[in-house]
């Protein structure tokens, strides 16, 4: 990765830059909803009140920012090594094949909270099998990771679609999905967490797999800056020669990564499955795995950056759903929209800004600094 | 298998293939300049709902392709200034512009004709009609080549022999003309180029322009040719599959019009295998033919069938100072 432009202070890096590319990504979203003649100002009002105006909206901001930071995390693993793993999708959609195995096995005999860790184990699993063959076939052969995982993810629709139709659908019905899991294979919601708070969740989705979330969240954070592995993946990420040249093996590396952030996308099975709907249905995904791309770009592959990231846009897809009722104009396929915009400006587009943020911060100082006499050189 | 079920098939390989074809030279202009794309999906998405809308509101095929170019050049801009100007991640833009695609033109399509995101029905001038090539009822009656004459090569609209002829004229202007020399060169080793006092970005653009111009007509077959309108998420993977067969295909335009066949008649099968007794195999499911596009590329990128070797340069900012 080379740097060309000047090296500026952390807090321009990480905070005013992502934060006037996140603006203008709103910014023009906001023109987007002007174009179809509603106000952006209104739209975003309501859109936060149907977030966060109401306990219900909270449950389901934080319910869908649950999905975004398993697969947000899955996304900024993968960058951190360098790879750009586009296929969260398909990895959550056959994550959510080792959530059911243990659902629909063991349901019946076994209490949630012995469940839930064998489900884990077991989404992470068929995750990290999904992004296996991309990963090995990228260390080994060449092949670019990137038009694996997409086409792994058309595989994994096709797959899934197989499997529900001819194997896990329940004889004599019609929908293509399990049967409804057994008491012992659904996670409990926060409901009554909440009403000791005096907030009233009602049918809100918000179950403890949150929590799961946060524990990954601080767990990556760990593997990557805390432990010799991750070390070596950001080696491998930053430069793959002296990675090579270090003696690491980037073929353990590529394949280790991609095991790790396929199964952190495979987990984000277990909140819509075992939380939610207690079956496995077709399409449960419904583009969290695409959304990680967004969200691992915008917190900037850090989690403390993710966990945020997630949760706007959980409220986006909350309120999003708000909003489509009081303007039909602006339906959900907005955020859609937002998300791609977020990606442009905060990640294609992230050096648009930065000479300009460079030159104006240089002439900041100089103007401030200058009586001072000794930071001229250093400032240049 | 009698001879108008093969015909039939062969004709609906060479219309489904069409848009791939489009997709897939374009694919291959912007990424033998340097540019990889995977945008094209979201280019051909934005152009098939320009030129639906343009051909509805004015009555007019040709307007609607001229909407649908523009549309999909204009995105294919953004793309050219996040990789090119801007040397951002060009993976990264591309998938930007596929989600921008997929909601704007949802949201465009409700706000304008609510209709639940789709545009009005095409109907005469505003359709691309099949042209009949002169001598087709005469030529019926002669056995084999007349019916082959009649269904399959008269009968399609002009956007398909567009399509048809761009192979040759990609050939051509890739290995024969200055442009196309230069074209490679700096999708192989673009510091070459410049020494030659070249400019890159302007070579690149160009290919970018190109690369949006092809793709929207990639967009306009989907809505305006092959069916009536447009419809919601209408390209459904079109763009990838077009990327896979670039790739399959070796960034070749010879090449790449077989892989697209070959995708195409995948497609055109798995319609008529539905529910099909075959011998020895038995019945195929839809959905293992669905994915088998997929697999092959998958297989072909691994290097069991072939090597694909693709331009050098590709998906690499080129930075001037060192």
């Amino acid at each position: 990765m080379s740097r060309p432009y000047a090296k500026l202070p952390p807090w321009i890096d990480f905070g005013l830059i992502p934060l006037i590319n996140l603006v203008v990504a709103f910014a023009v979203a906001g023109l987007v909803v002007l174009a179809v003649g509603e106000s952006p100002v209104e739209a975003a009002a309501l859109m936060l009140r149907g977030a966060f105006g109401y306990a219900e909206g909270v449950g389901f901001t934080l319910y869908y920012a649950t999905n975004f930071i398993f697969t947000g995390l899955a996304v900024a693993v993968a960058f951190h090594g360098g790879l750009f793993n586009i296929g969260g999708e398909g990895q959550a959609y056959v994550g959510g094949l080792g959530v059911a195995t243990v659902a629909l096995s063991l349901g019946v005999v076994l209490p949630w909270w012995l469940n839930m860790p064998l489900a884990i184990v077991l989404s992470f699993a068929c995750g990290a099998l999904w992004a296996l063959i991309p990963g090995y076939l990228q260390a080994k052969r060449g092949s670019h990771i990137v038009i694996t995982t997409i086409m792994f993810n058309f595989i994994a629709a096709a797959l899934m679609v197989y499997l529900l139709v001819n194997v896990l659908k329940p004889a004599g019905t019609m929908a293509p999905e399990t049967r409804t899991f057994d008491a012992g294979a659904q996670l409990p919601k926060l409901r009554g967490l909440f009403e000791l708070f005096g907030a009233n969740l009602g049918g809100a989705p918000l179950n403890v797999s949150i929590f799961v979330a946060l524990v990954a969240a601080f767990l990556v954070w760990v593997l990557i800056w805390r432990t010799k592995l991750g070390y070596e993946i950001r080696t491998l990420g930053f430069s793959p020669r002296a990675a090579r040249y270090a003696g690491m093996s980037e073929t353990r590396l590529i394949v280790v990564t991609m095991l790790i952030s396929g199964g952190l996308a495979g987990m984000m099975a277990l909140n819509p499955v075992m939380g939610d709907q207690y079956r496995l249905v077709i399409d449960f995904p419904q583009g969290a795995g695409f959304v990680g791309i967004a969200v691992a770009l915008m917190g900037r592959g850090h989690p403390a950056g993710i966990i945020p990231a997630a949760i706007l846009f959980g409220m986006l897809y909350q309120g999003g759903a708000e909003l489509a009722f009081d303007m039909p104009s602006i339906s959900r396929d907005m955020i859609v929209i937002i998300q791609g915009l977020v990606i442009l400006f905060a990640g294609a587009l992230e050096n648009m800004f930065r000479p300009g943020v460079g030159a104006a911060y240089q002439w900041v100082r100089f103007r401030t600094e200058q009586p001072a006499g000794e930071n001229v050189e250093e400032a240049r | 298998m009698d001879l108008a079920f093969t015909l039939n098939l062969v004709e609906s390989t060479i219309r489904l293939s069409t848009p791939l074809l489009f997709a897939a030279l374009a694919g291959l202009y912007s990424e033998r300049s340097g540019i990889f794309d995977i945008s094209l999906e979201g280019k051909m998405l934005i152009a098939a709902f320009a030129s639906a809308s343009a051909a509805a509101v004015w009555g007019s095929a040709f307007l609607g392709l001229f909407v649908g170019i523009l549309a999909a050049t204009a995105f294919s801009l953004v793309h050219g200034l996040a990789s090119i100007t801007y040397r951002g991640n060009q993976i990264v833009s591309g998938v930007a512009i596929n989600f921008i695609a997929a909601g704007l033109t949802i949201i465009l399509g409700q706000s304008w004709f609510s209709q639940g995101g789709r545009t009005p029905s095409l109907f005469g001038g505003g359709r691309f009609t099949p042209i009949h090539l002169p001598g087709a009822d005469a030529a019926e009656s002669i056995p084999v080549i007349g019916p082959i004459y009649a269904n399959v090569i008269s009968g399609q609209t002009i956007l398909v022999y567009v399509a048809f002829l761009m192979v040759p004229l990609t050939w051509w202007v890739l290995f024969r003309t200055r442009f196309g020399l230069r074209l490679r060169a700096v999708g192989e080793n673009p510091a070459a180029v410049d020494t030659a006092g070249i400019s890159v970005p302007w070579l690149r653009y160009r290919a970018v322009i190109i690369c949006g111009i092809l793709t929207g007509f990639a967009g306009t077959y989907l809505a305006v040719a092959q069916a009536a309108g447009f419809t919601r998420d209408m390209t459904a993977g079109k763009g990838y599959i077009a990327l896979a067969a670039l790739i399959f295909a070796n960034w070749k335009p010879v090449p790449v019009m077989f892989a697209c066949l070959l995708f195409g008649f995948l497609d055109a099968v798995s319609i008529r295998i539905q529910g099909v007794e075959l011998p020895v195999v038995g019945e195929i499911s839809v959905q293992f033919v669905q994915a088998l596009p997929y697999v092959l590329t998958v297989v072909l990128l691994a290097g069991f069938v072939g090597k694909a070797t693709p331009p050098k340069a590709g998906g690499v900012p080129y930075v001037k100072e060192r």
